[in-house]
């Protein structure tokens, strides 16, 4: 008992409250996890709409829920996987042979061996938050498949533990672990693509900027000493 | 010699593929953690793979922390919750 409550306490709220249906403190709590709610969703959806549908669906179950909730897991925990069967069913809906999220990968021919070895880690910060940075960012998780996305999804963007990622989706840390790796491998690739391109710009823009420079300063040179002769 | 160090590089990169995820979270064992960078210490393309993998990790996490719930919909969610007299 006392080890659930250290559970809920260490999060900030009061399951007893939250139980009772006290609505202040389940507004802290839609205040606390509806923003991560809503990009676990946008991502896996792609469409606001039913991202939208999937944030609100997900604090009405919750709401309901509450009462049931043994707070064995974390309540954060319990809402991502409220939010993410709530995601994966609209995906079901619309993608009837949408693959499972329970069916292993470990099929298919392990890690894709990295084919994009250019080093652009260099490249100046505001390369990386520029919107059309951000689009390719995007477009690198939408081609994920959807059991490497959400693990993805969960584990860097929402920031869950290992641990936590396989409560929320019921795989062993192992599973959860291998599809990561896969995730992050897949997605390095999809960036290296673009900003090894970027690399390749600069340095280009560098380059005629420097030859520019080098020849107007040998035209200086040369107007200086044209300049001295005359005296 | 060339061609030796070649084919070393080679069959470990494959091999180690698998474990550069864990590495760039700190969570490698040890054991892997020293194969992993005694094999970078000699292979460049392992090396630049870490980094640009580490790098790929760091920007998403960087750009998430900025996405906030768009204003009209956090109304809309705090209306058909119907607690929207604590919409702050």
């Amino acid at each position: 008992m006392n080890d659930q409550d250290n559970k809920v306490e260490a999060e900030g709220f009061s399951l007893d409250a939250l139980q009772e249906g006290n609505p202040e403190e389940f507004s802290r709590l839609v205040n606390a996890y509806s923003s991560k709610i809503y990009r676990l969703a946008i991502k896996m959806l792609n469409q606001q709409q039913d991202a939208e549908d999937v944030l609100q669906e997900t604090f009405l179950k919750a709401y309901r829920g509450l009462k049931s909730f043994d707070g064995r897991s974390k309540v954060s925990t319990w809402l991502f996987r409220i939010a993410t069967n709530e995601a994966l069913m609209v995906l079901r809906r619309k993608h009837p042979d949408f693959l499972s999220i329970d069916e292993p990968v470990e099929t298919e021919d392990g890690e894709q061996e990295p084919v994009q070895i250019i080093d652009w880690c260099c490249l100046p910060e505001n390369e990386f938050l520029s919107e059309e940075s951000k689009a390719r960012l995007d477009a690198a998780v939408q081609k994920l498949p959807e059991s490497l996305r959400v693990v993805f999804l969960l584990r860097d963007i929402n920031d869950l533990s290992t641990h936590e990622t396989s409560e929320v989706l019921g795989l062993s840390d192992t599973a959860v672990k291998t599809r990561l790796s896969r995730a992050r491998l897949r997605l390095r690739e999809e960036l290296s693509a673009y900003f090894g391109e970027r690399v390749n710009l600069i340095r280009e823009a560098q380059r005629n900027q420097s030859i520019e420079i080098s020849s107007k300063r040998g035209e200086k040179v040369f107007l200086h000493s044209a300049g001295e002769d005359k005296k | 010699m060339n061609e030796t160090k070649k084919r070393h590089e080679h069959k470990n990169c494959r091999e180690l593929l698998g474990s550069l995820s864990e590495y760039v979270d700190g969570e490698l064992s040890n054991e892997l953690c020293n194969i992993l960078e005694h094999h970078m210490e000699d292979c460049e393309d392992c090396r630049i793979v870490v980094d640009t993998l580490r790098k790929t990790v760091n920007i998403y996490q960087m750009t998430a922390e900025t996405e906030e719930l768009p204003g009209d919909m956090r109304q809309r969610l705090f209306k058909s919750l119907k607690i929207e007299e604590y919409l702050e």
